[in-house]
């Protein structure tokens, strides 16, 4: 995988709600497969019908509290990934999506102020390394704790999986 | 120091004397339940990265049950890819269609549960089985593929929020609506990561049946685990069903609780949560009589056969209301069976009920009574998020076995003890 670069933008959509779930991320109804590029099409489906004819590759998703809170789907992370979506910003996760979050090498960051700094549709950075938002149209900038070495490698190796099958070919 | 339940099974499958909360353990895993749509993908996980073989085949056992019988061509590749891969890897322990149950429902109902066990499936209610004093999480399908491959998994140990309930439920009253009331009041996230533990007098009051419902929800709180300690009721309900040893834990008395609340049972009265989070939990004679187009009794919460009985006990010699539709759904094939021996499927057959083979069914929108757009239904299942039992504009209010019944005979929501003598 590719070096995870320290300064990833994108477009915004923000949703300042809580509890955002799993069944609004990505409905039961479509749980009958497992592929990506299919669960991409049904990506937030009962929560913004719009989103995917929206989403670009590299979209960031800027949340509330709780984020992801309800079934232990990960297929909730692949279709947030299939759809394009490079990050998500929420104010706390579920601990049963942020750890599928991390065991896929998915880029999910807890920060409070992210539905403050940007709108739908603003372009934003996000400073992995530095520990920074920052809405690119406006200037207004918001800290999250930077990302941990082992969740980098994480995510450069594609995953938990792909991280063992690199550990036990060196070993 | 002193420890909880929970952080004790954990230090002693980490091999570890003593664990505190925030730690991170790699745990020993006694039992992975796999089922047909977190399976799937897991093991394809596994092939791709070249581990062809389980860890231990015994340890596993795997139970199609979300969209069976397949619901459609997609569900069924699904299925066919879970019986495929137990008979590869030699699993002994499957329940195919016919003997089958909704994991959390026939994994303990079959004894494969023994107290002071760590359990890991690829669902979120998972947290079931803690009612028999085991540490049980809900991890996704990469999770699922590592304790199957390894069989040993990472925790961030838990804090413990102890929960002691005192006294005794009222007439009327049930398990569920125990937990829909903890749930409104710490919110979807008030247990977020930690552990929920129960005590007290009126957990000895609840029957085996009734306190899988209330670990069942420990997710709806955010919890990481629901456990109860191991009781007299806990070992007859295993030693009905296993010979196998096993270790009990307990608390000790100077065990650190991050919060501790009280329930007094006996001032509780049938809740329902509204549409459509969980924690919108409200006594029922604060709410509307709103119209129901449905009624679902089932699921891993409420599909147990004590839970049939109560729904049966009001149904019976009673019709389900003019347009008004009831479904009923055992969790698993035995207690369908042990209905169908007692008469409650005729009950509820007379009643207008349809009763189906145990799946999770609707509960997730799945099959077997998905509601279309503005649609209304009263069901004792777990969750009641936006689309979560079909579309995305029906409305979904959660309850006990009883007061579903009621609701069904009436056709609006109904208080149970009016049906109650």
């Amino acid at each position: 995988m590719p070096e995870l670069p320290d300064k990833l933008t994108g477009y915004a959509h923000v949703y300042e709600r809580d509890h955002i779930n799993t069944d609004e991320i990505i409905p039961a109804r479509y749980l009958n497969v497992h592929d990506e590029a299919e669960l991409a099409k049904y990506a937030m489906e009962d929560i913004d019908t719009d989103f995917v004819k929206r989403v670009l590759p590299g979209d960031i998703i800027i949340a509330g509290e709780n984020f992801g809170c309800g079934s232990s789907r990960e297929h909730a992370i692949w279709a947030l990934r299939g759809a394009g979506v490079r990050v998500v910003i929420a104010k706390s996760y579920a601990r049963i999506f942020f750890r599928n979050a991390i065991n896929n090498g998915f880029v999910a960051i807890e920060c409070s102020e992210g539905c403050e700094v940007a709108g739908t549709g603003d372009h934003v950075e996000v400073d992995l390394a530095a520990g920074r938002l920052r809405n690119l149209n406006n200037g207004k900038e918001a800290t999250f704790v930077p990302i941990s070495d082992f969740a980098r490698e994480l995510i450069e190796d594609g995953g938990l999986l792909p991280h063992i099958k690199k550990k036990a070919g060196k070993a | 120091m002193g420890m909880t339940i929970t952080e004790k099974i954990l230090a002693a499958h980490s091999g570890r004397e003593q664990v505190v909360p925030g730690e991170i353990v790699n745990a020993a895993i006694d039992l992975i339940v796999a089922h047909d749509v977190t399976t799937p993908p897991a093991v394809a996980m596994l092939k791709k990265i070249g581990i062809d073989r389980v860890f231990d085949p015994s340890k596993i056992l795997v139970t199609p049950d979300h969209f069976v019988p397949n619901k459609d061509i997609k569900s069924a590749e699904l299925a066919k890819q879970l019986r495929e891969w137990r008979i590869e890897q030699g699993i002994e322990r499957y329940y195919e269609i016919g003997n089958h149950g909704i994991c959390h429902a026939i994994a303990p109902e079959q004894g494969h549960v023994l107290p002071g066990m760590t359990i890991v499936c690829g669902d979120s209610h998972t947290t079931t089985m803690g009612a028999l004093g085991t540490f049980a999480s809900g991890v996704g399908s990469t999770d699922l593929a590592a304790a199957l491959a390894t069989g040993e998994l990472w925790f961030k140990v838990p804090e413990t929020m102890l929960f002691e309930l005192k006294g005794r439920l009222p007439f009327g009253v049930y398990s569920k609506d125990i937990i829909l009331y903890i749930i409104s009041k710490i919110g979807v996230d008030g247990a977020r990561y930690r552990a929920m533990e129960y005590t007290g007098d009126g957990l000895a009051s609840l029957s085996m049946e009734a306190r899988f419902t209330i670990t069942n929800m420990a997710i709806e709180a955010g919890g990481k685990s629901g456990i109860m300690p191991v009781d007299e009721i806990a070992e007859e309900y295993v030693k009905a069903r296993t010979a196998q040893s096993y270790t009990k834990f307990y608390s000790d008395e100077d065990a650190l609780y991050s919060e501790r609340f009280t329930i007094d049972l006996d001032q509780l009265e049938p809740i329902v949560a509204l549409p459509s989070l969980p924690s919108n939990g409200r006594f029922i004679g604060e709410i509307e009589r709103v119209k129901m187009d449905q009624v679902y009794i089932g699921s891993c919460t409420n599909g147990r056969i004590e839970d049939l009985r109560i729904a049966a006990q009001i149904l019976k010699g009673q019709k389900v209301a003019n347009g008004t539709r009831a479904i009923v759904v055992p969790a698993t094939t035995e207690i369908w069976k042990t209905a169908m021996r007692e008469g409650l499927l005729e009950i509820f057959s007379d009643a207008g009920c349809v009763v189906s083979t145990a799946t999770c069914g609707a509960c997730l929108g799945g099959f077997m009574g998905v509601l279309g757009a503005e649609e209304t239904c009263l069901s004792t299942t777990n969750r009641n998020f936006v689309g979560r039992m079909g579309s995305p504009k029906s409305k979904v209010y959660l309850a006990s076995p009883a007061t579903a019944a009621a609701t069904a005979i009436t056709g609006t929501i109904t208080d149970p003890r009016e049906f109650l003598k």
